[in-house]
């Protein structure tokens, strides 16, 4: 009736996993509860969890990926603390069997649904806006991707308090990850999770590539595009590209554990090697699919506080083509030590090399950008610098790693963890958290807390360098990735000085959530009534803070790169003036948040083999979407009369603002005039 | 599919003094060309499912020695057999084009004819590959033989996979040509669904030739 | 320094407390000593190379390293927006001088790099042989990765040992590496590279050590539970010595073939002690890595292997059974 599942899966005799369990049960009822009691059911259905705006969408992205930034760095002081105790035969306080499901765990969360869907929603919440758009290619599409990349999230949650997850690294290395060696549902968790969410990102990959091919507004030709959409722009090929070996792999080693096939077993003819290659034809790709997007904030944060054209945009642009296709021939590298030829080595480790050069160039353009500009040394600004110091170290590190003779005492030690941080950390988390300062007031209305995001800043940066740079040396001393304990007394001390780091990350994480806090009571305050609090240069800022659902009344026309800039140059901004007409828009739909109801009950039947359950949630699958197929009242039109209330209302709070602000920019005075 | 949110779609005069070579004309655009980025949406999204494809392919590849003392290709092909099927798949191609072209004309009746022929011919072919598999089941090369059968399994597998959620695919535009007709709606996905079953085709006169054929010559 | 270890280690135990209050005292010496660096005290040929080989390419990126992290303090402190003295030139954005020095530089730099990659990629190739003075002869050894402990076999000496290895200073060693389990990674820092174990394969790994004294090796890729404490000593000692060695392995009761101990060897174990076998059939190897071609596969104590939990509760199966059927896997 319940296939695997029993009284025993549930983990009550661990009390670590218990009392997290108790908290988020706490949790969740007083959210519940709340909302209940605020009465605010109906709103979050109408306007959030069926909404299609892609902004809307965008925050919520970010929301659940901050919330799982929580619970994938609880993994990782776990981690920390276990190795700083873990000597000389001591066990420390996590036995092998749940130390190895926390750094599995850790990489799974932090990439897939962290970084993932930080990058996916600051794509949501800006790209459209930039090009000039109401919304997506496919609204829906939109909507079901963020839902079903949901239900990934909450597959993960639910294993740690139901069975297990998986105990085999974050990429589930075959053969260990087969039924033979994991017969548990670990794994099983994994497979599910990824595979749901990995639809969901690559229709995302789809729809954000029609998107920025098809709904650019006129005269934003490719290039005019901004930086940021350029970047996404690759990184959506990179995911319509590489998403799908994920999808085909994982599918071979579900066959493999639910079917007895062999692809990657030990033995009847299977091939672990090919596992290693597949999973890395994929990863390598994902490592950029996260970085060039937060290439692309650093690029937008750095022109715009250097009040300067952003230098070499050209070269930025081939530079960001270049790294996205030779993303694609270096994947051996993260496997020298497999066996392979001298040549074979040679010719990755190369090519790997080869990559270093556009990066390169790219932050000599960052550098000239501030060249002879007027720099503000604005949160974001600080995230930028702190990332061009951090990743620059971490890319020497890379390009160590990448020749092969030293990759053969450098592999699987913890300069490969130290390397991998140095970049996520210093270029998708500065680059994410840098975005999220830059695009908060567009998404809210009110800017973020400028002091508590600077010692979030000095925090992170601080405690990443305090954290990793013993692990680098560590390295040196023989230390490996994926160590429960050590028999070395030798290693202790750097291993603590680790701890202490990822404590001082710890405070940068508290810093900004205690910043999201005090911008929210000052709201008023940090109020951005112009919808250009930073004296934007490109499209987003000519909307209202947050921007009109509709996101421009009048699609803008592009004349040049830096479209609004430019616009302001020559004080013109047509994007808001009456007169107005109707507006066609996406309707909400459920049909989105319904389908990935089925999809998380289908992959938990999955995980436990209960197979009656699965079959039924499949046909809700189904079903749901066909009732969708068959809707055909899936749009209609804003009045030209609440466009003009909406817009009006802009236009008043602007006049406003010029009369209180006497260094009011020219736009301010043409819009007051206007309305 | 997916709604479009119809973007561009202003009906704005050029009005204004200063408004140079604002020609708003120039960005309207309108319920066909709403049609005509979903197709082109859906080709991308044959892309990404060419390139599963393509990893089964490498693997198939890769795995076609591990047969583990198991049956060898040519020792399990037998490619009359699978001819005839291929001839059922590449006729259906024709009459899918078929339908499309009715449906230019804006003939409903010969296209829903046609759209069932298609239907026919897709199920034989589907209907062959399972016996085909259970034949093999059944004389001991299941898929969990060896490596070499899992990969052909699965390979030929996923194609037909796709062939059978093709034939629900025209069943629901067959229902929905019957309630809704032929409009705005149902005009890109008979598009749709005719590149997805050419795209199948395609697929299969690729694993036709590197299957089947090479395997049983080799 | 190595006098004043175990009294550190033991007061670390005792109070954490103490430690946080004399950390930088204590780190400091850490840093320096490269005695204890692993990879950067070499005691062989492949390690030393690898180790110049390190240094070259971190001193070559630091030519780039360098100018980007002094350039971004200089321009940030010299274009701040209080500086009204710095030039701004805020529609400047091209520049073909400094767009050919920024792609110049990077690119001689990896051209440089890529030569060192492509010589050094054949060169400590791990499958090249060593070549010493004449006379004197490779030792062969046969390593199987299993879980979790390491088997040494001898083909030329017919005995084998479990985490522990031995072998003579001064003497090319060849090992063929496999493993009865899953992916593992056979490594002796102090000797340099390491490469991957893995079922049903022979891996080829040339070292050699110049110094005679007991090295740490271990499993660097995660193999499960046990994989912590997968490690085993390597000894390097002088010809007489491992004359001495071998006889004392010769002295062991136990013998080991793919038949007869092989099976209870390979089930799982943690922390397992050495272990001497003074007779081992020469086709044990051999025996290994055919048994994952043949279609049948013993995979010894496959089911217990994640604990005692699956231990009881799944009945391991039958011998000469592949593997358990669909059906077996469904339930």
């Amino acid at each position: 009736m319940f296939g695997k599942l029993n009284w025993e899966s549930i983990p009550y005799h661990e009390p670590i996993i218990m009392s997290v369990v108790a908290v988020m049960a706490v949790i969740i009822a007083g959210l519940v509860g709340w909302i209940t009691y605020s009465k605010s059911w109906g709103y979050l259905w109408k306007e959030w969890i069926t909404s299609v705006d892609h902004k809307k969408l965008g925050i919520m992205y970010f929301l659940v990926a901050l919330v799982m930034l929580i619970r994938g760095f609880a993994d990782a002081i776990m981690m920390r603390s276990q190795q700083a105790i873990a000597v000389g035969g001591a066990e420390g306080y996590l036995p092998p069997e749940h130390y190895d499901q926390i750094f599995t765990a850790h990489g799974v969360i932090m990439i897939f649904f962290v970084a993932m869907p930080m990058v996916i929603g600051l794509m949501n919440l800006v790209v459209p806006l930039q090009i000039g758009a109401r919304d997506v290619a496919y609204p829906f599409l939109n909507n079901l991707s963020f839902w079903l990349f949901a239900a990934g999230v909450i597959l993960v949650n639910v294993s740690l308090f139901v069975g297990e997850f998986a105990k085999t690294g974050w990429l589930a290395y075959a053969p260990l990850s087969g039924i033979d060696y994991s017969p548990g549902v670990g794994v099983d968790y994994w497979i599910w999770a990824l595979q749901i969410s990995g639809i969901g990102t690559t229709l995302t990959g789809i729809n954000f590539f029609v998107t920025i091919l098809k709904m650019r507004t006129k005269g934003m030709t490719l290039f005019r595009m901004p930086i940021f959409t350029w970047t996404s722009f690759c990184a959506n090929i990179l995911i319509i590209a590489s998403f799908p070996i994920l999808t085909a792999t994982i599918a071979m080693l579900t066959l493999d554990r639910y079917l007895g096939m062999n692809f990657f077993t030990n033995d009847l003819g299977g091939n672990q090697m090919m596992y290693v290659n597949l999973i890395w034809a994929w990863g390598h790709p994902e490592v950029y699919i996260l970085i060039l997007p937060a290439f692309g904030v650093f690029s937008e944060v750095i022109s715009t506080f250097s009040k300067k054209r952003l230098f070499g945009y050209h070269t930025m642009v081939w530079a960001t083509m270049a790294i996205s296709f030779l993303a694609f021939v270096v994947w051996l590298h993260h496997f020298f030590t497999m066996g392979a030829g001298a040549n074979v080595n040679a010719f990755f480790g190369i090519m790997t090399m080869i990559i270093a050069i556009p990066t390169g160039v790219k932050i000599f353009n960052w550098l000239f950008t501030m060249y002879r500009g007027r720099l503000e040394f604005t949160s974001p600004v600080l995230w930028t610098l702190g990332f061009i110091i951090t990743f620059t170290l971490g890319g020497m590190t890379g390009v160590m790693l990448a020749v092969p003779a030293a990759n053969f005492v450098l592999h699987n030690s913890l300069f490969v963890i130290a390397h991998f941080h140095n970049v996520i950390i210093g270029g998708v988390v500065f680059g994410m958290l840098a975005g999220l300062t830059f695009w908060f007031p567009k998404a809210f209305g009110f800017k973020l807390d400028e002091t508590w995001g600077k010692r979030s800043f000095w925090c992170w940066i601080i405690g990443f360098f305090v954290t990793f740079t013993p692990l680098y040396i560590l390295s040196f001393y023989g230390a490996v990735r994926r160590m429960q304990s050590y028999a070395n007394p030798e290693w202790q001390p750097l291993m603590i000085v680790s701890l202490i780091g990822a404590l001082i990350i710890l405070m940068g994480i508290a810093c900004t959530v205690i910043q999201f806090v005090v911008s929210y009571r000052n709201r008023e305050q940090l109020r951005d009534v112009t919808g250009d609090p930073w004296d934007g240069r490109t499209l987003e800022w000519s909307t209202s803070s947050p921007a009109p659902f509709y996101n421009f009344a009048h699609l803008p026309n592009v004349k040049a790169i830096d479209a609004f800039w430019e616009m302001k140059q020559a004080g013109e901004f047509e994007t808001s003036r009456p007169p107005y007409q109707d507006i066609h828009m996406p309707k909400n739909t459920a049909a989105g948040p319904i389908i990935s109801l089925f999809a998380t009950i289908l992959g938990f039947a999955l995980v436990w083999h209960i197979w009656w359950l699965a079959i039924v949630s499949a046909l809700g699958v189904f079903v749901s979407f066909l009732a969708r197929i068959f809707n055909d009242d899936v749009d209609y039109y804003v009045p030209a009369a609440e466009v003009e209330l909406i817009e009006r209302a802009h236009h008043e709070r602007l006049a406003e603002a010029s009369k209180h602000d006497a260094h009011g920019n020219g736009r301010i005075g043409t819009m007051g005039g206007q309305s | 599919m997916a709604t479009d949110t119809l973007g561009n779609q202003i009906v704005q005069p050029s009005e204004h003094g200063h408004d140079q070579g604002h020609d708003v004309q120039a960005h309207q655009h309108d319920h066909h060309d709403a049609g005509g980025m979903k197709v082109f949406g859906f080709w991308v999204y044959l892309m990404s499912d060419l390139i599963i494809f393509g990893t089964l392919f490498a693997t198939y590849a890769v795995l076609i020695k591990g047969t583990a003392g198991g049956p060898t290709p040519s020792e399990i092909f037998n490619l009359p057999f699978i001819l005839v099927g291929t001839m059922l798949l590449l006729f259906s191609s024709f009459t899918y084009g078929m339908a499309v072209l009715a449906m230019n004309d804006n003939r409903l009746g010969q296209l829903k004819a046609w759209l069932w022929v298609t239907f026919v011919l897709g199920a034989g072919f589907v209907g062959m590959e399972v016996y085909e598999f259970r034949e093999l089941i059944h004389e001991g090369f299941g898929p969990e033989r060896s490596g070499f059968l899992s990969a052909f399994f699965t390979l030929v597998g996923t194609h037909g996979l796709h062939v059978t959620f093709g034939l629900i695919w025209m069943l629901v535009m067959l229902v929905q040509l019957q309630t809704k007709g032929l409009n705005a709606i149902t005009r890109p996905r008979i598009m749709c669904l005719s590149l997805f079953w050419h795209f199948l085709d395609i697929v299969w006169i690729c694993v036709f030739t590197f299957v089947y054929l090479m395997g049983a010559m080799a | 320094m190595a006098t004043s270890m175990p009294e550190r280690s033991r007061r670390m135990r005792i109070k954490n407390l103490i430690f946080f209050k004399t950390l930088p005292l204590l780190i400091l010496p850490l840093l320096l000593s490269g005695c204890s660096m692993a990879l950067m005290d070499p005691k062989g040929e492949v390690g030393s190379e690898i180790k110049s080989l390190i240094i070259t390419a971190f001193w070559l990126m630091m030519i780039v390293v360098v100018p980007v992290i002094v350039m971004t303090f200089l321009f940030a402190w010299r274009y701040r927006n209080t500086n009204y003295k710095a030039k701004y030139t805020p529609n400047w954005a091209h520049s073909n001088v400094i767009e050919s020095i920024v792609w110049f530089i990077p690119l001689v730099i990896i051209a440089f790099l890529a030569v060192i990659t492509w010589q050094t990629s054949h060169s400590l190739s791990p499958s090249k042989p060593i070549e010493t003075e004449e006379g004197v002869e490779t030792v062969e050894i046969d390593v199987v990765a299993l879980d979790w402990k390491w088997l040494f076999i001898y083909p030329d000496l017919g005995i084998a040992s479990v985490n522990e290895v031995a072998f003579p200073v001064d003497t090319p060693v060849h090992f063929n590496i496999t493993s009865g389990t899953v992916m593992n990674s056979f490594m002796i820092p102090r000797l340099g590279s390491q490469l991957y174990a893995m079922a049903g394969m022979d891996n080829d790994l040339n070292l050699i050590a110049e110094e005679e004294g007991v090295y740490p090796g271990r499993s660097t890729n995660y193999s499960g539970a046990g994989f912590s404490e997968m490690l085993f000593e390597a000894q390097v000692t002088s010809p007489e010595e491992f004359e001495a060695w071998v006889e004392k392995v010769r002295q062991a009761p136990e013998s080991l073939s793919f038949e007869q101990g092989y099976e209870e060897l390979a089930a799982p174990t943690i922390g397992h002690p050495v272990e001497y076998y003074s007779n081992v059939s020469p086709e044990l190897y051999e025996n290994i890595v055919q048994s994952f071609k043949s279609g049948k596969v013993i995979q010894p104590g496959q089911n217990d292997r994640n604990g005692e939990e699956h231990a009881a509760a799944e009945a391991p199966p039958a011998e000469g059974q592949a593997k358990p059927t669909n059906a077996a896997v469904a339930e």
